[in-house]
């Protein structure tokens, strides 16, 4: 099985650890990613609320690429699977922004057919390669592991194409699959504060740290993410949110790393050691061998 | 045919005004002028009202003036009234099927601006009649007798109501119901809105009467499985699930059931909502009627296995258990069709956002239904899943109701029951109750003065739609309890509500089944699956076969008091038909010339109404016109051309787009 791969600014950067993860695991798993080349910006960050236009003009010619090759597309950071999929739409439905889009890209000598299938690696590791192929895998069952199943907002909202908008499962199950014990968890998808982490602390803050306060309420150990700018969030401002309302430490992973774990990957090739909170007191007292 | 469309053809041609409805955009005047011109016209008018009786007469005195023999009425659509305009050509003396009638209403006026394009259509479309109008046939109106037995199917109060008029009013009346015993969902409301008068005291009186009544055939724990026939004449194939008791024998006594070898019950039982356990040898609740037990296969031991002790065997005094019944299916001929099929209530489960089945503590209002109930699991307690009283309870309105994502549709009773268990949760547990609502929809007979009455009482109105529940606190208070977070709309802020219990007003959304039940009945679903009237104002409780009637929820949400007069109404309207004696058929039937028949049986799939049979001796089509309903398919799909449809004839429309064109 065999797709084609984009991996946006942020598994380049600060979620490196999402884009290592995800290639040991797939290739354990048997699934090929072969990176878009020459993709750009998805049209994220800022651009979608500055100029809609430009941020659908660059979406586009990303899924024009995409749709050059015979596979289907892989967007594992949240941010750019959801305006890849509102970028099909909107050109799909709105024919004046599919005029512009289509005008723009054909200045650069490029067509978008509107075929190109957008996936998230959840949905496919899940519902494609399935649960019991990844469980065949599984050397070092999570025992001890106590996950709470953070899916953030953006893979289940507004497209509600592979899991239950308001309560998602796939997480759950797949931890479940590991030999992890899940936790009910009830912020499966409040927001993480987004960019307003960096825009406005007080508000960002404030919504990182009620995740994290109700993860360890609920008995959680480690709390798993889909997307790059969740984890950066809930990882990287716990000692600011510690100051500033009640003590909070919990690593934070991408659901790939535990599965990476599970399936007896070295946590190096994992990019485990990335974390700014370190997972290593945990996988110590679990003797995971890794 | 062709002899006729040579001969001597007389026609009298009438452009209505319809008030100003067709006057105020078409030039009547004009039309009628110009109808006046073309071949086969003696006579043209144009008349204020000619549905009215100066309308009528001006047609009969014109027939028998000018020896007219072909009518055209140029007015609004034949739906509406083609049966006056043929009444009064029969009272002219002439074949009421001579009339062609043009939609210059709803297919001009109505939908064109004032004008010459509007009047020119008029002219075209009246040009067209005169055309086909000559080669109509008089035709023969056929009559066929009705047979006087009538079949309820549901058991709910709908049901209940039907038939109980018409068994007062002397017919034989067969209900069948699904469930073991009838009264529907009513039986399991412990009080009604806005009176709160007790429901089992209004309802089981009717369900007894049911059960006495020497009218009434009652059938329940069976369904129907096949219906063939038409209008007068259908025959219905009950199949009567066994419940392996003797139903004549058994009085009730539950001594069985004491006997029974499971101490405790163990199956959730459907009647309480799931809110208790039953034994696989149950009565659905005391007042059943019939007042007679039945065996869960799933659950008995003997059903199972065949290895049990059988003491309920032994308790029976009366010898009315019978391991061995079988399922049967029995064959009935009735003339006429109540159908009361009900509803369901929406799956909370459904908007997970809500946390029903997720969070013990929230609870559907039917649920809630039982608790209150005396005779319910918690013999009229209110409680939390540990048997505590809760302090403050939040219902949901609107849940599965106006709603994009799950039915677009009110249900119409929800905002009047919430009101009622805000009253009775306030009555039996002092809890503050709080409900959210989108409106509050409150417009029948005393209902506004109901939700007044509330207001008074103290129980809170928030008005929003409820985002989640959950059990997330941010706070001391909120701290192992249920935390309802909505947008108050009024207030123009969110609030976070803890309470201790939550209730879903569940909508009302149609039966699972009903799209198979409409296709064994030959009715049509509304694009939602409620069963569909043949005119919202005018024929709610017809349906587009006649014969067949709508009664309760079956056809939409309403009310207890809704659905006692649809039903009343619908056994009205079977009453009407069976007292006829007769009813005359519509003559536009299917026929077949059999000299060009090959017996290709392509049409005998086809046919919606399996009106058309092939005759082993001859091998040709046979068409039986009782059946028929003339909508032409048949006609249509015939390789050879051999079937002919009366008042549609290849010449009569080909005349009519001829002169269109």
């Amino acid at each position: 099985m065999k797709f084609t791969y984009f991996p946006g600014c942020s598994l380049k950067g600060s979620g490196r650890a999402y884009e290592e993860s995800l290639f040991v695991v797939c290739k354990q798993l048997g699934v090929e990613l072969e990176e878009l080349d020459d993709w750009n910006c998805c049209g994220a960050t800022a651009y979608m609320a500055v100029s809609e236009r430009q941020a659908f003009g660059l979406a586009a010619r990303n899924l024009a690429l995409a749709e050059q090759k015979p596979h289907e597309l892989i967007a594992p950071c949240s941010a750019c699977y959801m305006v890849l999929k509102k970028t099909q739409k909107y050109v799909a439905e709105y024919p004046k922004i599919g005029q512009e889009v289509h005008e723009a890209l054909k200045r650069g000598g490029l067509n978008y057919a509107g075929t190109a299938k957008i996936r998230h690696p959840l949905d496919v590791l899940v519902n494609d390669i399935g649960l019991d192929a990844i469980k065949k895998q599984v050397k070092n069952p999570l025992k001890g592991f106590k996950v709470a199943p953070y899916y953030g907002c953006q893979i289940v909202r507004p497209y509600a194409d592979f899991d239950d908008q308001h309560d998602p499962v796939l997480m759950d199950k797949l931890f479940k699959a590991l030999g992890a014990e899940v936790v009910k968890y009830p912020l499966k998808t409040r927001c993480c504060g987004g960019s307003l982490t960096g825009t406005l602390p007080e508000a960002g803050l404030g919504l990182s740290f009620h995740i994290l306060r109700e993860a360890q309420r609920r008995g959680a150990n480690v709390l798993a993410t889909v997307c790059p700018l969740c984890q950066f969030n809930l990882d990287a401002y716990q000692r600011d949110m510690s100051n500033k309302f009640e003590p909070v430490h919990m690593p934070i992973v991408y659901f790939t790393q535990l599965m990476g774990l599970a399936f007896g990957l070295d946590a190096k090739t994992l990019g485990l050691q990335r974390g700014i909170i370190s997972i290593e007191p945990l996988l110590k007292k679990q003797e995971v061998v890794a | 045919m062709k002899e006729q469309s040579n001969g001597d053809i007389r026609i009298g041609c009438y452009i209505c005004h319809c008030g100003t409805n067709i006057a105020g955009v078409v030039n009547v005047k004009a039309v009628a002028d110009y109808a006046a011109k073309l071949p086969g016209v003696v006579v043209s008018r144009d008349y204020k009202y000619m549905c009215s009786d100066p309308g009528q007469v001006l047609i009969q005195q014109d027939i028998k003036e000018h020896k007219l023999n072909r009518i055209v009425v140029a007015s609004c659509s034949p739906l509406l009234h083609e049966h006056t305009f043929r009444n009064a050509l029969e009272g002219g003396g002439l074949n009421p099927f001579c009339l062609q009638m043009v939609n210059i209403r709803e297919h001009d006026a109505w939908v064109h601006e004032p004008g010459e394009p509007a009047t020119e259509k008029a002219r075209a479309l009246v040009r067209a009649a005169i055309k086909r109008v000559a080669l109509h046939k008089p035709l023969e109106k056929k009559e066929t007798k009705i047979n006087r037995d009538v079949l309820v199917v549901g058991g709910g109060i709908a049901g209940i109501h039907a038939s109980l008029t018409l068994a007062n009013g002397g017919m034989t009346v067969y209900l069948v119901e699904r469930e073991a015993t009838i009264g529907g969902h009513m039986a399991k409301f412990d009080k009604t809105f806005p009176t709160l008068d007790c429901a089992a005291c209004i309802l089981t009186p009717k369900m007894s009467a049911v059960g006495e009544n020497k009218n009434i055939k009652l059938w329940t724990y069976s369904e129907i499985v096949k219906v063939e026939g038409f209008v007068g004449n259908y025959k219905v194939t009950v199949k009567r699930k066994p419940r392996y008791i003797i139903e004549d024998l058994c009085v009730g006594c539950m001594k069985c059931v004491e006997a029974c070898v499971f101490k405790e019950g163990k199956t959730p039982d459907g009647f309480n909502e799931g809110l208790s356990k039953r034994k696989p040898v149950y009565m659905p609740f005391p007042q059943a009627t019939p007042p007679v037990v039945l065996f869960d296969p799933e659950a008995c031991i003997q059903l199972k296995t065949g290895k049990c002790k059988k003491t309920c065997v032994e308790a029976c005094d009366r010898n009315a258990i019978k391991f061995d019944q079988k399922e049967e299916l029995i064959e009935i001929n009735v003339g006429t069709i109540i159908l009361a099929t009900g509803f369901k209530t929406f799956d909370g489960k459904r908007l997970p956002q809500y946390g029903y089945g997720a969070h013990p503590n929230v609870f559907s209002a039917l649920q809630v239904e039982r608790m209150v109930n005396a005779s319910g699991p918690t013999e009229g307690h209110i409680t939390l899943k540990d048997g505590s009283k809760p302090k403050a309870v939040g219902i949901i309105h609107c849940v599965g109701s106006r709603d994009n994502r799950t039915h677009r549709w009110c249900s119409r009773v929800c905002c009047m029951y919430s009101m009622k268990l805000a009253h009775l949760i306030k009555q039996h547990t002092d809890a503050e109750v709080f409900n959210f609502y989108i409106d509050i929809r409150a417009p029948g007979k005393g209902y506004e003065e109901f939700y007044e009455r509330l207001q008074e009482e103290g129980v809170h109105f928030i008005r929003g739609r409820v985002a989640e529940v959950t059990d997330w606190a941010t706070r001391k208070d909120e701290e192992g309890r249920l935390v309802i977070r909505v947008e108050d709309t009024l207030a123009g802020f969110v609030r976070r509500i803890p309470v201790d219990m939550v209730v879903l007003a569940n909508g009302l959304e149609p039966q699972t089944d009903s799209q198979d039940v409409r296709r064994m009945f030959n009715i049509s679903c509304s694009t939602e699956g409620w069963f569909l009237e043949r005119h919202p104002k005018l024929a709610p409780v017809n349906t587009f076969t006649d014969g067949i009637f709508l009664a309760g929820c079956c056809q939409g949400p309403k009310d207890i008091p809704d659905t006692v007069a649809q039903a009343g109404a619908a056994a009205a309207e079977a009453y009407a038909l069976i007292n006829a004696g007769v009813i005359e058929l519509e003559p536009n039937t299917s026929f077949v010339v059999a000299d060009d028949c090959s017996g290709c049986k392509t049409c005998i799939p086809l046919c919606p109404y399996t009106a058309i049979s092939r005759d082993d001796v001859s091998k040709k089509a046979v068409i039986n016109e009782a059946l028929c309903k003339g909508c032409g398919v048949c006609v249509a799909a015939c390789p050879s051309g051999s079937i002919h449809q009366n008042l549609f004839e290849d010449e009569e429309i080909f005349s009519e787009i001829e002169a269109i064109l």
